[in-house]
This record gives structure tokens, sequence and C-alpha cells, in this order.
């Protein structure tokens, strides 16, 4: 039984002052995750992850669409016994300490009130939170509202859970934890989707990612497939302060950093590389293929197509017009449209 | 009846308890209380009356405060600060929780109402050195604010279920204004003609009915308050707080959370 | 010795802080004790003439706004006392405002049955408005003996009009809560409408039926300006009594004492002997001393009144 399906979910708000004009936040989506996978959710701010995971929460509703959570409808209640949900920069109730905040989630979770305080002590445990389990989450920093929003989010041992941005706010060290939170998930039978912008996460963790922009559902592929395949190239590193002329010759794109050279080559001409390495008596440091990394089929899917080129052009243009005529800018009152224009501005993140 | 009525009720109560700002109020209506005895002192022969109109009053009013500040801060906050995320990813209904925190609030102002009696109580006790039979009717009029209250917090759950924090507050302040003239209001509705009488007899008696709840001036003379009274306020607080949870439910059923 | 410069800032605000609040509370003092602004003040009791808008504005509080009106009330009443104004224009009006959000408020309107109605400067000089204000008293407090106690009295003290007076008295002595005097009164109020006994008993039950100081020390005085206003009416007969028995006039008390007609030296409540003027009348030593007396004075001399008491 799949864990997720999405059928056709779409999202739409009315934007403007005045004259109000629907704005697509999610264009229809299509997806479906399977019992047991770690699904990464990728695309840059604004692109939608958030209103997906709001949709499916519950939060928000649906202009069209729907979608079914572990086999029931997403809107029944109970299957919300099975979910687990952390929201992105989660906001708890300031006055209560860590542990009555989770004795609390797991009172209204259903958790059965015989095991509940042991249970709560083990997640505290579990995020390491047990020292600061009694003081109040007013004064807790940003990591730490992160790891109690995980144990919230696993208290009540859910068969899925939903993580939105999990490791913003963390250090190396905290995401490092949280990285094998996710991993220990998935050894135990869960299904994780969570969504992100941070590419080398997503890369060690998920089965599957699916890359999101504009509302719209780019490419969905498992990451070993991706990852595979060479390009057909090779990927020599030596030591040498410049970069031989005869290796230039044979098609090479090379690049001197301190006293190394990086140079990338057709694979046809490995053996001839050497050849020049030997002749110039230059010390080899590595030889390897170059393989596909998740960042490049990420930009591909970014990069709009001809024809979504010109759609978003002739929009701007209208735009331009609107705004010249009127003399005042619209404000979006959406928070989703105003994050998205930034993020067109500013150009695709990483 | 499902638990989880009870334990958001029970976490807005203790939220509320662990707001300062309650502290303070209270503070402030027990010392008022202690000034009736002093105000009274000036005014001979009227000591128990400033002593219940004082005491009651401010009873009456900064309980309607508190009730604003602490129902918009409880609900309209929440909704602007997101905390409901996670809350209702759970399995909680939009309307448990909507009900859930109306029980909380409420409970909350029948303490404070129970703490501030405790100081009126005290100060008529100081001025008559003992409890005559009309200070039982003190109870009564104390009870008909509890009733204010209900009220009052449905209103300000009413309106966060849609409007900012800061707007909801003037709303629900606001409608206690224009409530407590009912009476004129429904007099003025029956002097219109035409067309008008039936817009101005709709919103006459759609606003709450603030007037027949306050009878501080009565018990500080020491009048009876008749039963049927008591009966016919108990009977309309409850329809009227359940027609605005209702009108929050429903309305909160269909928000989108930003 | 040095000081940081966090030091001195706090110094200087300290220091700020005691001197502002010093200088706000002295102008205060200087505002309350300004007799010249008094008028404005005063005028301040009332913003709002209009007793239904302030019901309004009230919002249902209308106890605790009676209150306020009433202690504004007295205090205007003896803050106009004091400055020997003569002026008691507000009284009136502050006291309706009152009546009318408190209609129960029953001080209220025995404060004005007490000083509205008797002239300036022992009260406003508005019997027609006391007595407005007693009748809407009645209306909202049927049962209140008191009220028709008060309206009795106004009968009887400033309209002399003893058939009404006798009939409030009645009224009065015909509820199930009422005084032992109210039956007496209305009785007496037939045949001996102007005898001091009556006048005696009126003050008495005044003085009785309050807790108010100011109320209680006027029932006092008249109390006593009756006993002179007795006592020199007697001496004066007996006076007469003597002089047709001797066929002239005594040249001073002792006479009568030989005479027998009295014993010791007459003396007023205050303690000082009458004086037999050569006429033969009855003068008291120190008619500043006595007040509200109507008999013992120089021909053509006013009832003395009370001086301004020190503000309450």
């Amino acid at each position: 039984m799949a864990a997720i399906e999405i059928l056709d979910l779409e999202k739409s708000y009315l934007v403007g002052f005045w004259r109000k004009r629907p704005k697509l936040a999610l264009r229809p989506l299509r997806l479906t995750i399977e019992a047991g996978e770690v699904f990464g959710f990728l695309g840059p701010n604004g692109a939608g992850k958030t209103t997906t995971l709001k949709l499916l929460m519950g939060l928000v509703f649906p202009t069209a669409g729907t979608a079914r959570l572990l086999g029931r409808a997403m809107d029944d209640p109970a299957v919300k016994s099975q979910i687990g949900f952390l929201p992105e920069q989660p906001y708890f109730y300031d006055h209560l300490s860590a542990r009555e905040l989770l004795n609390y989630y797991g009172q209204l979770s259903g958790v059965p009130a015989k095991g509940r305080s042991a249970r709560v002590e083990q997640m505290l445990e579990r995020v390491g939170l047990s020292d600061s389990a009694g003081v109040q989450l007013r004064k807790f920093s940003k990591g730490m509202l992160q790891r109690v929003g995980l144990a919230q989010a696993i208290l009540h041992d859910p068969k899925l859970v939903f993580l939105d941005e999990p490791m913003s706010g963390l250090d190396p060290m905290g995401r490092r934890e949280v990285r094998d939170l996710i991993q220990q998930l998935r050894s135990e039978g869960k299904t994780v989707f969570f969504s992100t912008h941070i590419l080398s996460d997503a890369e060690a963790l998920c089965d599957r990612v699916g890359v999101i922009h504009q509302g719209e559902l780019r490419g969905v592929g498992a990451v070993a497939e991706l990852m595979t395949g060479t390009q057909g190239k090779i990927e020599i590193i030596f030591y040498a302060q410049k970069v031989p002329a005869s290796l230039t010759a044979l098609g090479a794109e090379a690049r001197v950093s301190g006293d190394m050279v990086n140079a990338v080559l057709p694979e046809e001409q490995q053996d001839a590389a050497l050849e020049v390495l030997r002749r110039e008596h230059l010390k080899l440091i590595s030889l390897a293929p170059v393989r596909r990394s998740l960042e490049e089929y990420y930009i591909q899917k970014l990069r709009p197509t001809e024809v979504q080129n010109t759609e978003v052009q002739n929009e701007e243009k209208q735009n331009e017009a609107r705004r010249n005529r009127n003399g005042q800018n619209e404000a979006a009152t959406d928070e989703d449209l105003r994050k998205e224009k930034q993020e067109d501005r500013k150009g695709v993140g990483a | 009846m499902n638990p989880r009525i009870g334990y958001i009720a029970f976490n807005t109560f203790r939220e509320a308890v662990r707001d300062r700002v309650l502290y303070n109020l209270i503070a402030f209506a027990l010392v008022l209380s202690g000034a009736a005895i002093i105000v009274g002192e000036i005014s001979i022969d009227i000591e128990r009356l400033v002593v219940v109109n004082l005491g009651l009053t401010a009873v009456s009013l900064f309980g309607v405060v508190i009730a604003i500040f602490i129902g918009i801060g409880l609900v309209s906050k929440e909704i602007d600060k997101r905390t409901l995320y996670t809350v209702l990813s759970r399995p909680v209904r939009r309307w448990e929780f909507v009900v859930g925190k109306f029980f909380g609030l409420t409970g909350t102002l029948v303490v404070n109402t129970f703490l501030m009696a405790v100081g009126v109580f005290l100060a008529l006790l100081y001025v008559n050195n003992k409890f005559e039979r009309m200070d039982l009717w003190v109870l009564a009029a104390l009870y008909f604010i509890v009733l204010q209250f209900l009220i009052v917090c449905a209103l300000a759950l009413f309106f966060s279920s849609f409007s900012t924090p800061l707007m909801s507050a003037v709303f629900t302040f606001a409608l206690f204004v224009i409530g407590n003239l009912a009476e004129d209001m429904r007099a003025l509705a029956r002097a219109t003609h035409g067309a008008a009488v039936w817009l101005a007899t709709g919103i006459a008696y759609l606003v709450p009915n603030f007037s027949a709840l306050n009878v501080i001036s009565q018990v500080a003379h020491g009048d009876p308050i008749p039963a049927r009274l008591i009966l016919y306020n108990t009977v309309y607080a409850l329809l009227y707080s359940a027609m605005a949870i209702s009108g929050a439910v429903l309305i909160f059923q269909r928000r989108n959370l930003k | 010795m040095k000081m940081t410069a966090t030091g001195r800032v706090n110094v200087v605000a300290a220091a700020v802080l005691l001197c502002s609040m010093a200088g706000a509370m002295a102008t205060l003092h200087a505002i309350d004790h300004n007799d010249a602004w008094q008028g404005a003040v005063a005028q301040d009791a009332i913003y709002v003439t209009s007793s239904t808008a302030l019901r309004r504005m009230s919002l249902g509080y209308t106890g605790l706004l009676a209150d306020i009106y009433w202690t504004r009330a007295v205090q205007y009443f003896g803050r106009q006392h004091h400055a020997d104004s003569g002026d008691f224009t507000l009284l009136a009006p502050l006291l309706e405002i009152t009546t009318e959000l408190d209609p129960k408020l029953y001080p209220a309107y025995q404060f004005g049955a007490n000083f509205l109605a008797p002239k300036p400067p022992g009260g406003a000089g508005l019997p027609g408005a006391a007595l407005e204000l007693i009748k809407y008293g009645i209306e909202h407090n049927p049962d209140q003996w008191r009220l028709y106690y008060n309206l009795g009295f106004l009968y009887y003290t400033e309209f002399k009009d003893y058939a009404k007076a006798a009939e409030a008295f009645k009224q009065g002595a015909q509820l199930p809560v009422t005084n032992e005097f109210m039956p007496i009164l209305a009785a007496r109020m037939a045949q001996h409408a102007g005898e001091f006994d009556t006048a005696r008993m009126l003050w008495v039950t005044t003085y009785q039926s309050t807790k108010e100081a100011r109320i209680r020390q006027n029932a006092v005085e008249h109390l006593l300006a009756l006993q002179v206003d007795e006592e020199v009416t007697q001496l004066e007969q007996v006076v007469d009594k003597y002089r047709q028995l001797k066929g002239r006039l005594p040249s001073s008390t002792a006479d009568l004492e030989r005479a027998g007609f009295i014993h010791g030296t007459p003396a007023d409540p205050k303690g000082h002997p009458y004086k037999l003027m050569p006429d033969g009348r009855i003068e008291v030593q120190d008619p500043k001393n006595l007040y509200f007396i109507t008999k013992g004075l120089p021909p053509g001399a006013f009832p003395p009144q009370p001086p301004r008491e020190a503000n309450h």
C-alpha cells in the first residue's frame, strides 16, 4: 500500500489589493510515495514545498484534488494518530517545559497514560534534551526547539513522518544527529517525507527525490539512478604549477588551485592524458570517472523550458504594464507569492 | 466525552495562570476592594453600599478586561504564531480545539472571580463585622458576572477565529459596551417605523444583553434577585455562548492557516 | 571619589525623579487649596448635566457612579460652606443626578431635605427643589418611612403647611416598617403644630434617623435653640406675672427669684445667665453663640447662624 498518494492536489490564492487575481501556489500535483521510503522534496524557497505539506496536514484546504495518507482520505482524523509533522521554524507554547509539551502532545495524540511519561523521557533522551527537560521553552535556542520539534513528531510512534526543513537552524553536529535519526526511522520501517534545499542531505538519505519549482513538480527519480551513469568524462588531479599545453590539446578543461591541477577530459583520452603526465614527470594524485551529481539533476530541473520561459516573460511584461498604469505597488497578501518573487530576483538558490 | 477537549482546556488554563499579566490584574482588583473600605468611610451611612458597588464593579470590569486579553492572546495569538501547526497535525478536530479553549478560558475566569470575590466578602465583613442575609444576594450578582464572562469569552473566541488579535480585542470590547446598552437599543428599535424596524430589531436582539446581567446596584441595597431572572439569565448566557462558539467553529473549520 | 558614567546618570535620574515628584505633588496641593479655582473645579463635578446620558455612559454600573456623585455632593457642600460663598447652586443638580442614577440612595434624599431647603448660608435656599427631590424619592421607594418623615419635616419647617405635614407623617405611620414617633407627629400636627414639644420631637427624630455628623450637629443646634426659645418665652411670661402682681417691672432676675417665681439664676443652655432688659424683655447674653434662636434677641436682629466650620 502506498503511504502517500497525492492526486492532482492544487492550491491557488487570490492576490492583489483591489482586484484579486488567482495565483497558483501549487499546480496540480501527482505523486506517490511507497511505504518505507525516505523521500526528499527538493526546491528553492517559495517553490511550494511548505504549501504541499500544509495541504497534506489539513492546515490549508486545496482548491482542487485530494490526497490519501496510509490508504485513508487526508482529512480523516484517525489517520493523524499515525502521522508526525515537524513544521519549518516551529513555534511551541512558550510557557511549557519540554517535558510538559511532549506530555501534552502525547495526550492529544492518544498515547495511553500508562506508559506516557516513560515514553516522553525516552524521546527527550533520543533527541538529546534530557538535561533541559524541565526548562521553559521560551528559553530554548533555535537548535533546541528544532529537537523538541523532532521529538514531538515521533513521540507517538507514527508510521509516516513529515519534516519541513528539518536541518534548518542546526549546527553540523545537530545536522549529523538528525541524519542519524532519519536513518533510524528508516530502519524502523517508517516512511519519511522531508523537504529541503540542501542537496547533500538528500543525496545521503533519500531513496527518491522530487524537484519542485514555482509550484510545479519538475521531476521525480530514484537517487541511485540519478547519480550513476558517467557522462563519459574522467577527472584527473595531479601536482603541477600550470596546465601542460599538451593536455589542453587533448580537449581538457583544467583548473589550477595552489600546486594542483584539476582537469576534466573525455574518457577516451584517459591513456593519452596519463602519457602526458609521464612525459612531463608530473605526479598523479587521482583519476576517477565524473559522476553525475544530484546538483546537476536539480539545476537541470529548475531551468525553465523554452515554453515556460516565454510564459514567464509575458507575465512579467503584464505585471510591468499594470504597475505603470496604476502607479502603485500591488502588494501581494500571500506570503508564498512574496517569497517566490524574492527568489526569482535572487536567482535559483542552492 | 472525548478527553482531548479536557486536555486542551487544562492546557489553556495552565497557560493563563502562568501569564503574569493575570496576577497583576487580580492584585489590582483586590486592592480596589480594599480601597472600597476607605472610600466608604468618607461617605457615612453607605459603607456597605460602596464596598459592594466598588468591589463588584471591579470584579466585573477587570474580569472583562482579563477575558478579552487572555481570550485574544490565547487564540488569535496562537493562530498568528503558528503554534497550532503541531497541534492540528494530531488527531485533534478543529472544533475540539475551539471548545477546549473556551472551557479553559471560562475555567480561568471562574477561578479568578472566586479569588476576587473573597476579597469583596472580606471587605464586607470588615465594614459590617458580620454577614447578613442580604449578603447572599451578592453571590447571585457574582454568578451573573460569571455568566457575563461566558458570553465575553465566547465572543472573543468568535472574533479570534477570523480576525487579527488587535481587531478581535476591539470588536469584543465594542460589543461589551453596546451590550450594556442593549435595553435601550431594544426600546429604540420598537420606536422605529417602516423597513428600519426589522433591521433595528434584528440588531438589537442580536447584541448580547449584558444589562440584565448587571444587578450590582440591587444587591448593594440588599434587594433580592428573583429566581426567574436567575433562570432566564442562565439560559440566555448558555444559548448566546453556544451561538458564538458554533459560529467560531464554523468559521474556523474552513480557515486556511497561514 | 570617582564616579563612573553610569553612576552619574543614575544619580541625576534619581534626583530628577524625586524633584519632579515633589513638584508635581506641590502643584496638586496648590490647586486643591486655591479658593479662586473652586468654582471651576466644582463645575467639573457635573460635566454632564443630563442624567439619562450619564446613566447610559455608566454602562450599567450606575450604583458606583451614584456613590461617586453622592460623595461629590457632600464634598461640594462642605467646600462651599467653608468658602462662605453662600453659593450652593450645584447642590441640587448633584443630588438630582445621584438619585437618578440610584433612586434608592436614601442618604442623598436626607441630605437634600436638610440642606437644600434652608436659606443660605445654612443651605441652598431651594425648598421647592427639596420638595421635588423627596417626592421623587417616595415615588421610587414607597416603603421607606424616612422619606415620608423628610416630607413632613419639610412641610413643617419650610412651608409651615401643617396640614400637608400631618398627611405625610400619617402616610409614613401606616407603612409596615416605621418609626414610633410617626403616628404621634401625625396627631400633633393637627393640634399642636407650632408648639415646642412638637418641634422638639421632630428634631430628635431627625437626630436619631441618621449617622451623618453634619445633620446631627444641625439637629442638636436646633434643639438647643428650641430650649432657649422656650425658656425665654417662659421667663417673659413670668416677668408679666410679676408686673401684674407688683404693678411694676422687676429690675433683675433676682427680683423674680425673691418673689418666688423662679429658683436660682436662669441661664441659657450654654451657661450664660439671661439678661432682663428695662422694657421687660428677656435677652440672651451672647446671641452669636446660640444659633437658630428666634427669641431673646435684640429687636431687629436676625437669628444667628453657625460659623463656617473647617472643610471635612
